[in-house]
């Protein structure tokens, strides 16, 4: 799970973390309101989407006047921001971000941190480049990233923190704040579950002064359950309306561009599904976990949310019946078509359990399904299928 | 011999009372896996499915001797069990549950280091050796008592690649699932360097998907350790960049993780590997033709 950037920033700020100050704003009026708190001279104005890019894509602006801060904040709430990060919908700007404007700034640093799965440990990442994707650092100039592997009997200490920050070639007094942020983010990280931490940039006033001009927070979804604070953060505007839908019956879809429909139980089955069927000169429509218990409900919803997808002109359910009798599948698939106005094609292949007695209750309902003997020949049926 | 679980194990189960406990745990006896009892706090004293129910892990393990342990129970507990049949000297673990937090496991696998207990899982079918001992939640019937050892990141994959080899005449020696998480217990590794010690093991199937380095580390490995001949496959050609696909490790992240790398260094290991998820067991059975192994 996501948060907003003024989410973020009040997470961080409990840790005591250095935050640039901001109001968040639902409407124009809000917005002009929140300018003249700030002190009405000057202010920046962020669009707050759950992705990154915005500046280049015109969610992120300087305004010098309340009139200004209004015009600005009613061109941005109601509309879709297309970043480079989003798809070509873009993401639905519900609230704007009125915030100080501390540049000018000295300079940019970079601090991230990421649950590394090599190390399997939470592995801090801090960078003389802020205010660019840190992965393009990664890539052109590896040795301007400084690395912290945190041990998790014993944490992140300040000795780690000071290292980085006299790397980072900081004053003396600013080694200091430098810790105070990095422990800070290292205390917020394992008590909230964090899954992605940055702060990009980190900034360094005029003043001397760090501060942390932009924060992203991403959450690991399986800890939600001890965090209800979090999960009350969620805005489900930000994700995509199918995978939602899908996620209330506990299925796990995913859209893609293709054309045909994919339901499968078992995720890396459900992945290797898509895959065959593009060896087999297809385009997969979605992925879709129908789960261990593929019951009629279950495959009910599944055929809902494929079917909402009008660009799907096949559908490919390949189950592998392990505990589950097929035959118990094939009749729940047959009661979901009777319910679901089902008119594409639809290739069944049952493997596992009573597979063969599965296929025999598919073939004698009478309904236009299509059973295959195995995964290429479903593969092989389902494309085909698109071809006359 | 075969790896990690034989005719000998005896298991004990971590939320054995449970509802997810107690159908499993029906399924193994039923497959022959000695299972000799289960811990639900609580509970100790009486009798499920006419095995012993203890109320600590300790206490389980000094009165039957158990060598492993399966975990049943919900993922706010998945630590706290964890360690529990660390503590009590179980030498093998196997975490079936799904949905444990990322820095919970981090903290298990720090706990396990060293400990002389290995763990496989969590969100993982568990580990099985045809004929003699089942654990976890695979379909016992389709696997055959063979020469195959099949490694992989998802339980219906494996599944996929036990089917296939089944019908090929090949079987398996052990089957194990390590599972889907970012944090896994064992991982490819780890479980080919036992497959390529285990003198039942002619061959290994080696089973991928998107997400982290794990598979370029075991390709590695194998070029350096594995003698016997190997068969990769990966999931996820197909999965677009920043979606988790259904396993919370299987997502390409910050341009990395992707089905193409891991086949490319398969590819720069020398690791004979298919495309196709259909042809995991005809790859292995033309393998082992054309080096006389069949």
């Amino acid at each position: 799970m996501n948060l907003h950037e003024y989410q973020a920033k009040e997470l961080l700020t409990k840790y005591g973390l250095k935050i640039q100050s901001g109001i968040i704003a639902n409407t124009s009026e809000e917005a002009g309101d929140a300018f003249e708190r700030l002190g009405g001279k000057f202010a920046v104005i962020k669009a707050q989407v759950h992705a990154g890019g915005r500046g280049k894509a015109g969610g992120v602006k300087v305004v010098k006047s309340r009139e200004e801060a209004i015009e600005v904040a009613k061109n941005l709430i109601g509309t879709q921001l297309v970043t480079y990060q989003t798809d070509t919908h873009g993401q639905p700007v519900n609230s704007v971000y009125v915030c100080e404007d501390v540049y000018p700034v000295t300079r940019e640093l970079y601090l991230g941190a990421v649950i590394d799965r090599s190390s399997r440990r939470v592995t801090f990442m801090a960078s003389t480049e802020g205010g660019v994707e840190i992965e393009k650092v990664a890539h052109e100039t590896p040795e301007k990233i400084f690395k912290v592997v945190v041990d998790p009997l014993v944490g992140l200490q300040p000795c780690h923190a000071r290292e980085v920050g006299f790397k980072l070639g900081l004053s003396n007094e600013q080694i200091g704040q430098f810790v105070k942020i990095m422990t800070g983010s290292y205390k917020a990280f394992v008590e909230n579950d964090f899954a992605l931490f940055e702060v990009n940039p980190l900034a360094i006033r005029e003043n001397g002064d760090l501060v942390c001009v932009d924060a992203k927070i991403n959450l690991d979804s399986n800890a939600l359950y001890r965090h209800p604070n979090l999960l009350a953060l969620r805005d489900k505007s930000q994700e995509d309306k199918r995978e939602l839908k899908a996620s209330e019956f506990e299925l796990n879809y995913v859209a893609l561009e293709g054309n045909i429909g994919c339901m499968v139980n078992g995720a890396g089955l459900a992945m290797a599904t898509m895959d065959i069927i593009k060896l087999y000169g297809g385009q997969p429509a979605n992925f879709l976990d129908v789960g261990g218990g593929a019951t009629k409900e279950r495959v009910i919803e599944a055929f809902k949310i494929i079917l909402a997808d009008t660009s799907v002109k096949a559908i490919l359910i390949n189950i592998f019946g392990g505990i589950v009798r097929c035959d118990m599948i094939a009749e729940a698939i047959i009661a979901a078509v009777n319910e679901v106005n089902v008119t594409v094609p639809v290739v069944v292949r049952l493997e596992g359990n009573n597979a063969e007695l599965g296929a025999k209750i598919l073939t004698d309902s009478g309904l236009k399904l299509i059973p295959a003997n195995g995964l290429s020949d479903a593969a092989k049926k389902v494309v085909e299928t698109l071809k006359k | 011999m075969s790896v990690l679980v034989n005719k000998n194990t005896k298991v004990l189960v971590q939320g054995f009372t449970g509802k997810n406990g107690t159908f499993h745990s029906e399924q193994a006896l039923a497959y022959g896996t000695k299972v000799v009892g289960g811990v639900t706090p609580g509970k100790g004293g009486m009798t499920h499915l006419g095995l012993p129910v203890f109320n600590t892990m300790r206490e389980a393990v000094d009165q039957t001797k158990a060598d492993a342990s399966v975990i049943y129970v919900p993922a706010p507990f998945v630590l706290d069990s964890i360690v529990e049949a660390v503590d009590a000297g179980v030498k093998l673990i196997v975490c079936i549950t799904e949905g444990v937090p990322t820095l919970d496991m981090l903290k298990v696998k720090r706990y396990v280091e060293n400990s002389g207990s290995l763990l496989i899982g969590p969100n993982c079918p568990g580990i099985i050796t045809p004929d003699e001992c089942k654990i976890g939640i695979m379909p016992g019937h389709i696997h055959l008592k063979g020469k195959i050892g099949i490694v992989s990141r998802s339980g219906t994959l494996t599944y996929e690649a036990v089917a296939q080899t089944t019908k090929l005449g090949l079987g398996q020696s052990t089957c194990i699932g390590i599972g889907g998480d970012p944090i896994p217990g064992m991982s490819h590794v780890d479980t080919l360097a036992l497959f390529q010690n285990d003198p039942e093991t002619q061959a290994i199937i080696m089973i991928g998907e998107i997400g982290g380095t794990a598979e370029e580390e075991a390709a590695e490995f194998v070029k350096s350790n594995v003698t016997k001949p190997v068969v990769g496959y990966i999931a996820g050609v197909t999965a677009p960049k920043g979606k988790r696909m259904g396993h919370a490790g299987a997502i390409i992240s910050g341009g990395k993780g992707t089905a193409e790398e891991k086949f490319a260094a398969f590819e720069k290991a020398g690791i004979t590997y298919t495309r196709s998820p259909a042809e995991l067991g005809s790859t292995m059975y033309n393998l082992l033709k054309s080096k006389n192994m069949l």
